[in-house]
């Protein structure tokens, strides 16, 4: 997929994720929308993973550590084809295998993930098992920038680094909020880069909402021989709905209908500029 | 039958485990190891000697030991954890719960030290309420073998059964009475020596202060039924139907707190299908602390004589 077919998808998808939201009348609105290019870019250009070789022990595997976010996850998974979209119209609905956290019951999902601080630790010991095994896998997750709060991922840092597993690449979608309000206020995380860089990992950051710049740090792994990746990748929370992005209350909020069309507004406005950027060229 | 049950010799249910580990090891490829700086007190060297590359030292960082076994079970492996029992439960239950048991992973998680009978370390270390805890957990099985023999038999029969267990052993030096040669079951109620007066059902260490308690009440002509529960969850429910159904009242006796230990799942089944009077021979909801094994033991009323008179209060109650 080019630069510009993922930045259509990305478009696509914040429509699809508002959509499903609104439909349910619940979720993670902000969280969604500053992990979607991550996502983008990890289904549709990095990982080796498809409907097709999901029972293979040598696909690549995904967990997402900050489960909260799921909806972005549900519709890229719908998007590779691993259940029709339209059963996301049950989204967060009794009897719908469509919780509101990661849950194996749905096909395409790795690992149930929700609490916070678990999802490093288990894809550092699929990764362990991968070295041992042979396999040329590589496993990686996203992590919440209010999650880093969580001690278990410390741990999980330092076993990673000891056993140099270069196949394990964590993403931070560092969006700078949490529910109660900016990180920095909550408890501070800076300076982050140099606190997992002494843990004994390779760091770079990146725009985390610009799929070129995800493309290019995230096909170029490890960042490192021997240690494992971490991607500092700065977001937006609600980012590209203008009136959500950096706003709080979007943590959890639901657009009203007034607001899920003025947000649509917004989308297609800018699907219509990229369209037409691909007619010009 | 009491008779046929007698000690040859003391070892700590742990170098069962040890041993246990090592024979897993040996017949499967895919069992590995983890430990949090315990080796030694889990004795786990055989292992680690045999397999070095199947072992995983996680330093002291229990939560992510056990995230770590889910991830290794998702590529195939069957992860053996080892530290103390309070880290293998209190300290990561929302690992145990979501990582492992909500995720159905196949991890073995083995707990040394549990109970009272570590004796020197006191309370912080001597949990009484990892029993409740692990069999409150949707898919786990929950296994507290009595002797060396068993955890050793108990350790390798885990390595063929999918699903999350807990297997919960202990320090000190015990009785060894069951047969190596006899095979385990998970979930198979043991009929150690039948009777007809009372029924106890015993788990652990205290499987052994049962025995002895039966002896001597079949001395004053008292008839006890004694049951080595060594699988409390599941638990094998038409084994306690059975027993009490004939001697109609019960004696429960576990090295955990009277709350949600073996007591409580007997208790319920009974409740269900088979009203009976029970006394329950544990810890009266409480802490320990430094000791050794037997001074504790007594102290905790969790000795010989706590059985012997649970036994002679629930016959007052028996109608």
């Amino acid at each position: 997929m080019t630069t510009r077919e993922l930045k259509i998808k990305s478009v696509e998808y914040r429509k699809k994720i508002l959509k499903y939201i609104c439909n349910a009348g619940a979720g993670h609105t902000g969280g969604s929308l500053s992990i979607i290019d991550i996502l983008n870019v990890l289904y549709n250009r990095v990982m080796n993973v498809s409907p097709d070789n999901f029972d293979d022990p040598g696909r690549d595997r995904y967990v997402q550590s900050k489960g909260h976010s799921v909806e972005a996850l549900y519709v890229v998974l719908a998007d590779k084809g691993f259940f029709p979209e339209e059963d996301l119209l049950t989204l967060c609905r009794y009897q719908s295998p469509y919780i509101g956290h990661p849950t194996r019951k749905v096909r395409g999902m790795e690992q149930n993930t929700g609490g916070l601080g678990h999802g490093l630790a288990i894809c550092a010991g699929n990764a362990l098992a991968a070295k041992k095994d042979g396999l040329p896998l590589r496993v990686y997750t996203v992590l919440g920038d209010g999650e880093m709060a969580e001690g278990s991922n410390w741990e999980a840092l330092m076993m990673a680094a000891h056993y140099k597993l270069d196949n394990l690449c964590a993403v931070l979608d560092y969006n700078k909020q949490q529910i109660t309000g900016a990180n920095a206020d909550v408890i501070g995380l800076e300076p982050i880069r140099k606190k997992i860089e002494a843990f004994g990992w390779a760091v770079c950051e990146v725009d985390g909402n610009d799929v070129e710049a995800l493309t290019e740090t995230l096909e170029n792994l490890p960042i490192e021989q021997g240690k494992p990746s971490f991607v500092i990748a700065h977001t937006v929370k609600g980012k590209g709905i203008s009136y959500m992005e950096g706003v709080l209350k979007w943590h959890h909020g639901v657009p009203s209908p007034g607001q899920y069309y003025a947000a649509i507004n917004e989308l297609d406005t800018a699907f219509q500029a990229l369209t037409e950027e691909k007619i010009g060229v | 039958m009491l008779d046929q049950w007698v000690s040859t010799g003391k070892k700590a249910t742990r170098d069962g485990f040890g041993a246990g580990l090592f024979e897993a090891g040996k017949q499967h490829p895919e069992v590995v190891a983890l430990c949090a700086d315990l080796v030694g007190s889990l004795k786990m060297e055989a292992f680690i000697e045999a397999f070095p590359e199947r072992f995983f030292q996680t330093g002291i960082s229990e939560a992510n030991m056990m995230g770590i076994a889910a991830g290794l079970a998702t590529g195939g492996k069957i992860p053996y954890t080892g530290t103390f029992a309070n880290f293998s439960t209190g300290r990561v239950y929302d690992q145990l719960r979501q990582s492992i048991a909500y995720s159905d992973k196949n991890v073995k998680v083995c707990a040394s030290h549990a109970g009272l009978t570590l004796g020197e370390d006191g309370a912080t270390h001597q949990i009484l309420e990892d029993i409740g805890m692990t069999k409150m957990l949707p898919g786990f099985t929950v296994i507290n073998p009595c002797d060396y023999n068993q955890t050793k038999a108990a350790t390798m029969a885990i390595a063929e059964h999918h699903g999350p267990v807990y297997l919960r052993f202990g320090r000190p030096s015990w009785p060894v009475f069951i047969p190596e040669s006899l095979p385990f079951e998970i979930g198979k109620a043991l009929l150690l020596s039948e009777g007809t007066d009372v029924s106890i059902f015993a788990t652990g260490h205290l499987v052994w202060n049962a025995l002895e308690a039966a002896r001597s009440l079949a001395a004053e002509g008292i008839s006890c039924e004694v049951i080595n529960i060594h699988t409390i969850k599941p638990l094998d429910e038409e084994a306690v139907l059975d027993s009490v159904s004939k001697t109609r009242c019960v004696v429960t006796a576990e090295e955990h707190n009277r709350f949600g230990g073996l007591g409580d799942s007997i208790a319920q089944v009974l409740t269900r299908r088979f009203p009976a009077p029970q006394e329950y021979v544990a810890v009266n909801d409480t802490f320990g602390e430094s000791g050794k094994p037997d001074e504790l033991l007594d102290k905790y009323g969790l000795g010989i004589k706590d059985v012997i008179a649970a036994v002679k209060t629930v016959l007052t109650r028996k109608q």
